[in-house]
């Protein structure tokens, strides 16, 4: 039942953890897996480019496609830095992107009208790059941030990358089990844009509905599956229209009615508001997600509570998991274990 | 002299774990003890035997699934749906239980000391003299009783009174009893709430003692004090919901 393994993992005080721990718990969890997708994503692991968006790419052929993000991205600001990202050929992944990473200052003055200039323009190129299917798909655009993943088993993925080489404080992985659409490399978990990542198990039955609402507002979905669009209302709700998190996961799983109804006036009142103000952001079906960006790990499930979410704590360390195992594997001396209410969010943030 | 046969499960994956606990059975062990569990799951799956298993560690889901007559005790925590269609036998869970427990549970007992996740024992049912009975210690999570065709679900509060929305979702057979009194708003369309008879309570007496003599509780504080006895509204308490007759 209730397939996908997602877990994640936070070190309030910013101490890293290479990918060796996340790869040993993901892999707890193959059995929610059919390896045609997995995925990580560390934050914290390039301070040497700390100022610069990092993106990620998955090019077809180097020499066809990569001409075209190139000359985009010095259309909008200066590569510092550009690279093959480091794999390692594994037997049983088959290789069909070659990822590459791009180390990115966009140019503020070149979108003089936004208040976020850069954010506006990197969010734009993934947009423009991703809908152009001319064999380029940017899946990872964060600063500090990078997304690891493939069309493949858990381990296979993680030493595609050599995850383990990779330091970061807050790590998010994901074992896929696509249902509705056939797995691809960009199909795999985590999705990225800008700060915040999401990993997630279940269906977003609402895609439809979810999908022509963030379409209406600038963003395009490329991915051909449902979690690409969380990625995007949270970015809409927690970047642009700057809601509080607890609020933005309100908004996208809010109590039911009847809940509503019984609430005292006052909390009655902005719920409702909340509930007709998103209306179209709302996310039915089953699922269990979690999220996070660099300062911020939150973990939800569906108002039904239809997929699992166990939550560890260990010292200054917060995990959320599908399973409790996959958090032990990890974290054998795990001080606290718990299951969140149903669409109750369980947020850790990093110290400032 | 019993015969004791103990496994190291440490990174072992459930297929030869299994495996491992039927070639002991088959060699006339009468109590295995697996130490270093962690997350296979299936275990125990449609074992048959006059058995006990001590499992140390946490297991994976759908532990004791099918099982037919063993007793499995966890020293730990348990994930989802434990006594998934399990036909005899007995699962005792020392700590707390995720989602799903006893699901689709068919005869046997399943008894959790602490607290179990969403939709316990949905889809219980029985058959004739085979009753399957769930109890839970702590408290239990919404949908507690989905669908339930059968059975018995008996819910002890021993932390406190639940506070959950939608108990017995579906209900059209057999009976969730709950330690206190429940509020109406709890109910799910279709369950009705009705006074605990004295001879439901002489029928819930000798499950309580069994729980308590498990887990080393005392009993009596809990055999004569106040139970919701919640039941299907009527005999098809659902009949016109999606088609008309």
């Amino acid at each position: 039942m209730a397939m996908c393994g997602i877990i994640g993992v936070m070190d309030r005080k910013r101490r890293t953890m290479d990918g060796s721990g996340i790869r040993q718990a993901l892999s707890m969890m193959n059995e929610r897996g059919s390896g045609e997708g997995a995925g990580y994503v560390a934050y914290g692991v390039y301070p040497d480019y700390r100022d610069c968006y990092a993106l990620h790419v998955f090019f077809d052929n180097i020499r066809e496609n990569k001409i075209i993000v190139d000359a985009a991205l010095e259309q909008w600001g200066t590569i510092e830095h550009d690279e093959a990202i480091p794999t390692y050929d594994q037997p049983n992944l088959r290789s069909v992107h070659t990822p590459w990473r791009y180390f990115f200052k966009p140019d503020p003055s070149l979108a003089p009208a936004s208040t976020s200039p850069e954010d506006d323009i990197v969010s734009a190129l993934v947009m423009r790059i991703n809908t152009a299917r001319r064999g380029a798909l940017i899946f990872s655009s964060g600063k500090n941030v990078g997304v690891f993943k493939a069309g493949g088993w858990p381990e296979d993925v993680a030493d595609f990358y050599r995850i383990e080489d990779y330091e970061g404080y807050t790590w998010l992985a994901h074992n896929r089990y696509p249902t509705n659409t056939p797995g691809w490399w960009g199909g795999a978990h985590p999705f990225n844009l800008l700060g915040w990542s999401v990993v997630h198990n279940g269906e977003i039955t609402s895609y439809g509905t979810n999908r022509r609402y963030i379409e209406s507002l600038g963003y395009i979905c490329t991915m051909y599956t449902d979690t690409e669009v969380v990625a995007y209302l949270i970015d809409l709700l927690v970047r642009r229209h700057d809601l509080d998190l607890d609020l933005a996961v309100r908004a996208l799983a809010p109590p039911f009615w009847e809940e509503i109804d019984r609430m005292p006036e006052a909390k009655q009142e902005w719920n409702r508001a909340l509930r007709l103000t998103y209306a179209p952001a709302m996310m039915n079906g089953p699922f269990a997600i979690v999220a996070a960006d660099a300062d911020t790990m939150v973990g939800f499930t569906d108002r039904s509570k239809l997929r699992p979410m166990v939550v560890g704590e260990c010292a200054d360390r917060l995990y959320i998991s599908s399973e409790e195992a996959a958090i032990r594997a990890m974290e054998p001396k795990v001080e606290s274990i718990t299951m969140p209410a149903a669409g109750e969010p369980v947020i850790g943030r990093v110290a400032p | 002299m019993a015969k004791q046969v103990a496994i190291d499960g440490n990174g072992v994956h459930y297929t030869p774990l299994n495996q491992q606990i039927r070639k002991a059975v088959a060699d006339g062990a009468d109590e295995i003890v697996i130490s270093n569990v962690l997350g296979q799951r299936f275990i125990g799956d449609g074992l048959r035997g006059n058995i006990t298993i001590h499992i140390h560690g946490v297991p994976g889901g759908d532990l004791a699934i099918f099982m037919s007559g063993p007793t499995i005790i966890v020293h730990g925590n348990a994930e989802h749906a434990p006594g998934n269609t399990m036909d005899a036998g007995k699962v005792v869970i020392h700590g707390n239980a995720g989602d799903a427990v006893a699901h689709s549970m068919r005869g046997g007992k399943v008894f959790v000391r602490g607290d179990i996740g969403y939709r316990g024992g949905i889809h219980m049912k029985q058959y004739e003299d085979r009753c399957p009975i769930l109890v839970i210690g702590g408290t239990a999570q919404a949908y507690l009783g989905e669908y339930m065709a059968g059975g018995l679900l008996l819910v002890l509060g021993l932390h406190g009174p639940i506070k959950t929305r939608e108990i017995g979702s579906g209900i059209h057979g057999g009976e969730i009893i709950i330690r206190g009194d429940v509020d109406d708003a709890c109910l799910a369309t279709g369950a009705t709430k009705v006074p605990l008879t004295d001879e439901d309570r002489a029928r819930i007496a000798p499950v309580i003692r069994e729980f308590a003599g498990d887990f080393g509780l005392d009993p009596e504080p809990l055999i004569n004090v106040e139970y919701t006895r919640i039941i299907p509204a009527s005999a098809r308490p659902f009949v016109g919901k999606y088609t008309w007759e």
